[in-house]
C-alpha cells in the first residue's frame, strides 16, 4: 500500500505547484483503501521538505475567488516562511483534512483559523528544534523567511529544511472537530503579519491562462467510457420503456443503463454518446398533475398557495398600531423569480472502479460530502471511496449538490469501468439547482417629520424541498431512481439584515411549494447568497420607497436609520454600517437630494441609486449609476462604486476582483435572468432562451473602495470576515433605485430586462 | 470512421474518427489539447473557441471533416515558453475568477487585436459580446485588452510607451 507520505515523498510535482493533485499521479497511486487524514496531527495539514519547501493540506476548495492563494498567505505568515516557497493542496478526501469544503463564504472567516492555528504550531516547533540544534534558548532566536537564527548572530543559522526536511514533525494537535483545531502556539497579532495584506497574484492564473491547468473536465484514465443522461421530457414524468435498438447501431454504443425514471447511455467515445442520447427511443407516460404553474403565473400561485412552513414573525414594538397610527402608509410588492446557476461548465465528473475502490475526479465544492453520499448512495464503506478535487466551472452552490458525481459513480460501479459523465446544456439550465423565488410584501409608515416608525415585512419563498449538501437522498439522480428520502426538508425563507433602527419592526416568513416537490427541474438549491439578492431587493428598495414619501435623500435617510452608538454589539454593526455608507457615497460624490431628480430631455435617462446589507460581520454599500434609454427601455449601469468591510484584508487585489465579479453576476440576475417554464418543463434550456450578463453590459467604471474600518480607535483590528456572497445583496436594489431615480418609474418585478422596463415607463407616459 | 489530419499548432497529426465529429471532441480527447472546453454544444458561448486561419472558429459545432487549415487553440498561443501578450496580459490583470470561459475570452481577444490592434472600448464590447463568462469578469477583461493592445504596440518599431492600468486610471 502507498501511504499518503511516500505519495507526498515521491512527488516533486508538489514543490513547484499547484492547486490539486496531478492526475497522471493520482491515477498511479494507492489502490486503496483511503481513510481519513487525521486533522489532530500536524503532519496532515504541513509538509516541509530539505530544500526549505512547504505544502499546505487545506480541506477546502477554491471555486476561483483566489481563496487557495490566500491561504497560502495567512499559513506563510504564522508559519514564517516565504510566500513563493510554498504550495497548497485542496479539498482531496484522502490527503486533505476534512474541512467540509467550501461554501457560505466562510473560508478566511472560520477555516483561517485552524489552518493559521496549524502553521503558528509548526514554528513553535521548529523554533524548539533550532534552539537545541544551536544551542541557545528560544528566546534568543529569530526566525525569518524559514531561517533560524542566533539574534544578534545572523552566521549562526539553521533553515526549516535542515530542521525537519524529509522527516514528520510527529506532533500531535487538540481540539473537537476540524475548525477547533490547535497547538499550543500563540497566533501572531495583525501587527506582526506581514504576508497578509499584500496581493500576491494568484498562482492558479497562469495555468489558466496558457491551458496547462488540469480541470476536473480534463480528467482521463485508461479505459474511460462516456455517458449522457437522457431526462424525462416532461417533469415527473415515468419511464415506461426503453428502445435500445434505436441506438445499437452507433459505433461505440455499449449501454443503456435505467433506475426508476434515471436514464442514461454509455459509449466509448463522448460524440457517440451525445447522439445516442439525442436518439434513443425512450417511452414516458406523462403525469396526471401539471407539476407547476407557467412562470407567467408562478407569483399569483405563490401568493394564494397555502404556506408548507410559516414561521413566528420577528418583532419589535407593534408595526400594526404604528402603521394604523402612521401620517404616510407606504406599501409595495416586490417579485423575484426562479434564476439559475446556470454554471458555463455543465455539471460533470469521473468516476474509476479500479482495484473495487471508486475514486471520482470531480470539481465538486464540497468535495468530502460527495465522497460521504456517494458511500452511503452504493453502499460502499466510506474508507474506499475517495474524491479528487479538481478545478471547475464557476461553483457557487450548483456542485454543493453535485449530481453528476453520483451519476458517474452510480455508473461506473454499474458496467465496472471508469465513467466520464457531463451534462448538455439544455439539461444544465433547465435542471440545475435553481435560487428560489420570492414575493413579498412591504408597508411602512412614517410619522409627520417624516421618520421611519412602522415597517412590515412578509416574505414567501418557493423554497419547499431545498436541496441539501451532496445529501445521498436528495441528488438528482436519487430522486430519479426512486432513492429518496421520505420527507421533504422544510426549506426556508429570509429577512433584512440590516442594521436600522425602527421601533416598531415585523418580519414575517413563509415557504410555499410547487405542486410536484421530487424529479422536479424547478429545485431550489443555495446560489451564491441563497436568499440575500431577493430579500435585499424588495428591502432597500422600500427603504429607498420610504425615502422618496418623506421627500429625504436616500443615503441622509439611511444614515438616520443607522443611529451609531459603539456601546454594544448592534451600535458597533450599525456604526461600521455607517462607515461603509458614507464610504460609498463619498467615492461616488454624491449629491444630497431626494429622488427622482428632474428627468432628463434626451433619449438616455441617467440617475443613480444606492442599497446596502450586512452579511455575517460583512458590510457592504453599493451605488450604481444607470442611462436608461427611453426608446428602448435598455438599462445600462454605467458605473458602480462598492463600499466594502469584512474586517482584515488578506489580499486587497483579490477581494476587489471578487466583489466585482459578485457584484456583476447580481447585476446580471438584476437585469437578464428568469427561468421560464410552461406547465410541463422549464423552457430555459440554452443561452438564447436564458440570456445573461454579457460583454456589452459592463460597466464603464467600478470603484472598489475597501473600507476594513473599526470605526473606534480603541478596539483591537478587526478579524477576517468572509467575503464573496454579502456584495451580492444589495446590486438588485441599486440598480432599481438608480431606475427609478432616473425615471420616476418603481421597478418592482426582476429581471429589469428591456420590454418589461419600456412597458413600466409607458404606463406611467416617461 | 475516417482519418483526417489536422495541422494544430504547428504540427500535423492525423485521428480517425467519425466525420461528423465536433473539432472540440477531438481536440480534447484525441489532442489531449484541453484548453478549448465544452459549455453549450450550440455555439452560443464561445468556450470552445480556437482559431483557425486568424478566424475565431467555435469548435463545438464545427464537423472536423470541415476544418481546413492552420489551427491554433490556447496551448499554442505562447511561443517558446514566451507568454502571448494577450496571456501576460490577463495575468497581469489577474482577469480569471474560475477561468472555465477564459479560453474564450483569450482567443476571441486574439482574433480581434490581429484584427484591429488598438480597439476603441465600443469596438471591444461589439467584439466580445457573443463570449460569454458566468463570473462575469468582462470588467477585466477589458483592461486586460487594452493592456495587451498597448503593449503589442509598444513592441512595434514605432510603438507607443506602456499606459497605465485600469486601476491607476481610477486612482
Amino acid at each position: 500500500m502507498t501511504t499518503r507520505r511516500d505519495f507526498i515523498r515521491t512527488s516533486g510535482f508538489l514543490v513547484v505547484s499547484a492547486s490539486a493533485l496531478p492526475l497522471e499521479l493520482v491515477a498511479a497511486q494507492a489502490a486503496g483503501p483511503y481513510p481519513d487524514p487525521d486533522f489532530r496531527q500536524l503532519d496532515s495539514w504541513i509538509v516541509i521538505r530539505q530544500d526549505d519547501t512547504a505544502t499546505f493540506f487545506v480541506g477546502k476548495t477554491d471555486l476561483g475567488q483566489g481563496t487557495g492563494t490566500a491561504f497560502r498567505q495567512i499559513m506563510a505568515d504564522e508559519l514564517d516562511m516565504p510566500y513563493e516557497a510554498t504550495s497548497c493542496v485542496m479539498g482531496t478526501t484522502d490527503v486533505t483534512v476534512d474541512q467540509g469544503g467550501s461554501g457560505g463564504s466562510d473560508a478566511l472567516q472560520t477555516d483561517g483559523y485552524p489552518m493559521r492555528r496549524v502553521a503558528a504550531e509548526a514554528r513553535r516547533v521548529l523554533l524548539d528544534m533550532g534552539s537545541q540544534r544551536l544551542g541557545v534558548p528560544v528566546g534568543q532566536l529569530t526566525v525569518s523567511g524559514g531561517v533560524v537564527s542566533v539574534t544578534g548572530d545572523p552566521s549562526k543559522r539553521v533553515t526549516y529544511g535542515e530542521l525537519i526536511g524529509g522527516r514528520r514533525f510527529n506532533v500531535t494537535l487538540t481540539g473537537a472537530n476540524t475548525d477547533a483545531t490547535t497547538g499550543v502556539a500563540k497566533l501572531k497579532t495583525t501587527q506582526e503579519l506581514k504576508i497578509v495584506g499584500q496581493s500576491p497574484q494568484r498562482y492558479d492564473i497562469p495555468p489558466k491562462v496558457d491551458g496547462t491547468a488540469k480541470w476536473a473536465v480534463d480528467a482521463k484514465v485508461p479505459g474511460m467510457v462516456h455517458a449522457r443522461n437522457v431526462k424525462p421530457p416532461i417533469a415527473g414524468a415515468k419511464l415506461v420503456s426503453v428502445d435500445e435498438s434505436s441506438v445499437k447501431g452507433i459505433p461505440g454504443f455499449l449501454r443503456v443503463v435505467t433506475r426508476g425514471n434515471y436514464v442514461a447511455v454509455i459509449c466509448e467515445r463522448e460524440e457517440q454518446a451525445i447522439r445516442a442520447a439525442r436518439q434513443v427511443k425512450v417511452n414516458w407516460e406523462k403525469p396526471a398533475a401539471a407539476p407547476f404553474p407557467s412562470s407567467e403565473n408562478l407569483f399569483t400561485y405563490m401568493r394564494s398557495a397555502t404556506p408548507t412552513f410559516s414561521a413566528p414573525p420577528v418583532a419589535t414594538g407593534n408595526a400594526e398600531t404604528a402603521i394604523a397610527a402612521a401620517a404616510k402608509v407606504v406599501e409595495a410588492d416586490y417579485e423575484v423569480p426562479f434564476q439559475g446557476h446556470v454554471s458555463l461548465g455543465p455539471a460533470h465528473a469521473l468516476a474509476d472502479p479500479s482495484n473495487d475502490q471508486l475514486t471520482i475526479y470531480s470539481n465538486d465544492m464540497k468535495s468530502y460530502g460527495l465522497r460521504n453520499g456517494v458511500a452511503e448512495f452504493l453502499k460502499i464503506p466510506r474508507d474506499r471511496v475517495r474524491v479528487i478535487w479538481l478545478e471547475g466551472s464557476q461553483a457557487y452552490g450548483r456542485t454543493a449538490a453535485d449530481d453528476a458525481g453520483f451519476e458517474a459513480a452510480f455508473l461506473a460501479k454499474e458496467i465496472g469501468r471508469p465513467v466520464r459523465v457531463q451534462w448538455m446544456r439544455n439539461e444544465e439550465t433547465a435542471w440545475d439547482t435553481k435560487g428560489p423565488a420570492y414575493t413579498i410584501k412591504m408597508r411602512g409608515g412614517l410619522d409627520a417629520q417624516g421618520n421611519l416608525v412602522a415597517y412590515d415585512y412578509d416574505a414567501r419563498a418557493a423554497d419547499h424541498n431545498h436541496l441539501g449538501y451532496n445529501e445521498f437522498d436528495t441528488v438528482l439522480i436519487a430522486q430519479l431512481a426512486n432513492q429518496r428520502k421520505a420527507q421533504p426538508a422544510r426549506g426556508g425563507a429570509a429577512t433584512p439584515s440590516d442594521m436600522y433602527v425602527v421601533p416598531n419592526r415585523r418580519m414575517a416568513v413563509h415557504v410555499v411549494g410547487l405542486p410536484l416537490v421530487w424529479e422536479t427541474p424547478l429545485r431550489t438549491g443555495n446560489l451564491r447568497d441563497p436568499n440575500g439578492p431577493q430579500v435585499t431587493f424588495a428591502s432597500e428598495s422600500f427603504i429607498d420607497e420610504v425615502a422618496a414619501a418623506a421627500g429625504a435623500d436616500p443615503v441622509q435617510f439611511r444614515l438616520k436609520l443607522l443611529t451609531a452608538s459603539t456601546a454594544d454589539d448592534s451600535g458597533f454593526k450599525r456604526a461600521r454600517s455607517i462607515a461603509v455608507v458614507k464610504a460609498a457615497a463619498d467615492a461616488f460624490r454624491w449629491d444630497t437630494r431626494p429622488s427622482p431628480k428632474k428627468r432628463d430631455s434626451g433619449n438616455i435617462l441617467t440617475g443613480r441609486g444606492i442599497a446596502y446589507a450586512y452579511r455575517n460581520q460583512t458590510v457592504v454599500a453599493q451605488i450604481a449609476e444607470v442611462e436608461v434609454n427611453r426608446r428602448t427601455g435598455r438599462v445600462w449601469v454605467k458605473r458602480f462604486v462598492i463600499a466594502h468591510d469584512c474586517g482584515l484584508i488578506v489580499n486587497p487585489e483579490g477581494l476587489k476582483r471578487v466583489v466585482e465579479g459578485g457584484t456583476l453576476h447580481t447585476l446580471s440576475r438584476a437585469l437578464h435572468e428568469e427561468t421560464r417554464f410552461d406547465t410541463e418543463k422549464v423552457t430555459s434550456v440554452d443561452w438564447t432562451s436564458y440570456p445573461t450578463l454579457t460583454h456589452a453590459d459592463t460597466p464603464e467604471r467600478i470603484d472598489v473602495v475597501l473600507v476594513n474600518g473599526d470605526p473606534n480607535p480603541n478596539r483591537p483590528d478587526l478579524p477576517h470576515y468572509g467575503a464573496g456572497e454579502t456584495v451580492c445583496k444589495p446590486t438588485m436594489a441599486a440598480v432599481a433605485n438608480a431606475i427609478f431615480d432616473a425615471t420616476g418609474v418603481r421597478l418592482r418585478r426582476v429581471p429589469f430586462r428591456d420590454a418589461r422596463v419600456l412597458a413600466a415607463l409607458k404606463a406611467a407616459n416617461v | 470512421m475516417a482519418n483526417f489530419t489536422l495541422r494544430v499548432n504547428g504540427r500535423a497529426q492525423t485521428v480517425d474518427v467519425d466525420p461528423a465529429t465536433p473539432l472540440l471532441y477531438v481536440l480534447r480527447n484525441d489532442l489531449d489539447l484541453h484548453g478549448p472546453r465544452f459549455g453549450c454544444g450550440l455555439g452560443q458561448c464561445g468556450a470552445c473557441t480556437v482559431i483557425v486561419n486568424g478566424n475565431t472558429v467555435r469548435s463545438c459545432v464545427q464537423p472536423v471533416s470541415q476544418v481546413r487549415g492552420e489551427i491554433t487553440t490556447l496551448e499554442g498561443l505562447s511561443a517558446n515558453g514566451t507568454l502571448h501578450p494577450i496571456q501576460q496580459a490577463w495575468i497581469d490583470e489577474q482577469v480569471p475568477q474560475c477561468g472555465y470561459c477564459q479560453n474564450g475570452q483569450i482567443m476571441t481577444a486574439k482574433a480581434l487585436l490581429d484584427r484591429n490592434p488598438n480597439p476603441t472600448d465600443a469596438q471591444i464590447r461589439q467584439g466580445m459580446a457573443g463570449t460569454l463568462c458566468r463570473c462575469m469578469t468582462y470588467y477585466r477583461i477589458h483592461a486586460a485588452i487594452k493592456r495587451a493592445a498597448t503593449l503589442r504596440l509598444a513592441s512595434l518599431p514605432q510603438g507607443r510607451p506602456e499606459g497605465p492600468s485600469r486601476d491607476e486610471v481610477q486612482s
